[in-house]
């Protein structure tokens, strides 16, 4: 039996001289994979048409503004929604760990499209009833559909990442938290200082994947009249009858969009040498 | 309170899990200095008196004392006591340093992390300070030059040092060992008996439940013997090794012998 030594962190490999680790990639077959990828990206830019593309620009760099903020802005309120979620399942007193588990398993249960019509449109003839909320400040908000889409994006974040915090509060070894019990920390310093830290970096793994499981329901706020990147994309469709163009361009946009957000994630994650 | 003030008196203490009563009267001082050895086998409930001792297990009966400070208790629906003042019970426990079996150190904090956590934290301590006198205590455990490592890159022997470290940072009235070196390989043992010896030599008071004898025999002042929830035997290593009385005893030794 070889020993295994469990000890010594995995050091990234040393890296190679330049000419080696080009080597892999100038085997005939990954040559040729190359050029055809090359072909296509040349045909797809001289054969095809995106004249419209400087009249749109400023629309599609809108849109994609939307996009993000809607993106960035529901992941976080959702995230913080997350946190008492999966805290409460794990420890707090019965009520509140149905309340939670109950608001989890229904919008984890129905699909997104139908949670934003409902509340869209529910919610939002509701409020229309009422004078006292037409006459209030918050009308010229509310009158809009971004708060709604924000809502909805927000509640299904929540629900989400709630049950994956949930398996991550419960997941931190007893030990750790009762080490910080042994030295007389309060309650409340114990969750701040060990549990929600370990917990936050066990869920950091699955962080990513959802942010970008989260930026892919995004284009569904188009359905209730936001002007989002994907909403952006239809209307250059409708405007000038071509199908290919805007959605390959849509395409190559959620792409960079999702690769980005794993580099920066994975880069965070690394940080933090996790436990075992 | 004078030096005769017992750093950890522990009357006539029960405890109960269920029906199964595991510990059924104890009673045990230890005074400034004493390094107390528990030893008994596996469910003598050696560990469990030890975890009661900073209320990480709650007696079902019985008092506990800190330097003269008896925990304020109350009862529970269920016939048990709980603590019944929770800063009472944090600042007794912020006297008290507790080494577990498993280490328990923080795997998200740095070595250095780890030790000065309680004393910036619980007891707000400047961190220049702290990091002064965690150096310090990092130096006497052997582990000066590991302080920017992280736990889960050091062996279980550096990792219990580390722990070491943590409680000595606190300066504690008494340290609180739970079978500090049972998780470890036996070729890292050593490492970690070296310096709570080097601590017990301090005259720092500690108790400590342990599986090896040799050790409990070279380092205690006085050695305690559990058997099923109760004091079987206790006295100095002298007569517990040499000249054990009760049968139980005596083939306990054997059988570790």
């Amino acid at each position: 039996m070889p020993d295994i030594d469990i000890v010594t962190p995995i050091h990234p490999a040393p890296a190679l001289p330049l000419r080696a680790r080009l080597a892999p990639l100038l085997m005939p077959h990954r040559l040729v994979m190359a050029a055809l990828a090359l072909a296509a990206l040349a045909a797809i830019v001289t054969q095809m048409n995106w004249s419209w593309l400087p009249v749109y620009l400023p629309k599609i760099g809108h849109g994609l503004l939307v996009t993000l903020v809607l993106l960035g802005s529901s992941v976080a309120a959702g995230f913080a929604l997350a946190l008492p979620l999966g805290a409460v399942q794990v420890t707090g007193p019965a009520p509140l760990r149905w309340l939670a588990n109950g608001f989890c398993t229904v919008i984890r249960g129905t699909p997104l499209l139908l949670q934003l019509w409902l509340i869209y449109y529910g919610l939002g003839a509701l409020f229309a009833q009422y004078p006292e909320i037409r006459a209030s400040w918050l009308w010229p908000y509310l009158r809009q559909a971004w708060p709604y889409g924000f809502l909805t994006l927000t509640l299904s974040f929540a629900a989400y990442q709630g049950e994956i915090m949930r398996g991550a509060f419960a997941g931190v070894p007893r030990g750790e938290l009762e080490a910080a019990r042994a030295f007389g920390m309060p309650r409340l310093m114990v969750f701040r200082r060990v549990w929600f830290p370990r917990a936050v970096h066990r869920a950091l793994p699955t962080l990513a994947g959802e942010i970008i499981l989260q930026l892919k329901a995004t284009p569904l706020v188009a359905t209730i009249t936001v002007t989002d990147l994907y909403a952006v994309i239809t209307r250059v469709r409708q405007d000038t009858f071509l199908t290919y163009e805007p959605l390959l361009l849509l395409i190559a946009i959620y792409l960079c969009l999702s690769g980005t957000l794993t580099i920066v994630l994975r880069w965070l994650e690394g940080r933090v040498p996790s436990g075992h | 309170m004078n030096d005769a003030t017992p750093a950890v008196e522990i009357r006539d203490l029960h405890k109960r899990f269920g029906r199964l009563e595991v510990l059924k009267g104890i009673s045990l001082t230890a005074r400034p200095g004493d390094v107390v050895a528990v030893i008994g086998g596996s469910g003598s409930g050696k560990s469990t008196m030890l975890r009661c001792i900073n209320m990480l297990e709650t007696p079902t009966a019985g008092d506990i004392a800190i330097h003269g400070e008896d925990y304020k208790m109350r009862a529970t629906r269920d016939g048990g006591l709980e603590p019944a003042d929770r800063k009472q019970l944090q600042r007794i426990r912020a006297q008290l340093g507790m080494v577990f079996q498993s280490f328990n150190l923080w795997p998200h904090r740095t070595v250095l992390g780890n030790v000065i956590e309680v004393p910036v934290q619980v007891m707000g301590l400047p961190r220049d300070e702290a990091v002064a006198r965690a150096r310090q205590v990092l130096d006497r455990v052997g582990l000066a030059a590991k302080e920017d490592a992280y736990p889960s890159q050091m062996s279980g022997g550096q990792q219990q040092r580390c722990a070491i470290a943590r409680v000595l940072a606190v300066e504690p009235l008494a340290m609180l060992f739970d079978e500090p070196t049972s998780a470890l390989d036996p070729e890292l043992v050593g490492e970690v008996l070296n310096v709570i010896r080097d601590l017990a030599s301090e005259k720092r008071t500690m108790i400590l439940v342990t599986h090896e004898m040799g050790f409990a025999r070279d380092v205690a002042s006085h050695v305690v013997y559990l058997k099923d929830g109760r004091i079987e035997e206790q006295g100095p290593p002298e007569q517990i090794f040499g000249d054990p009385r009760s049968p139980h005893l005596q083939q306990f030794i054997r059988s570790i012998a």
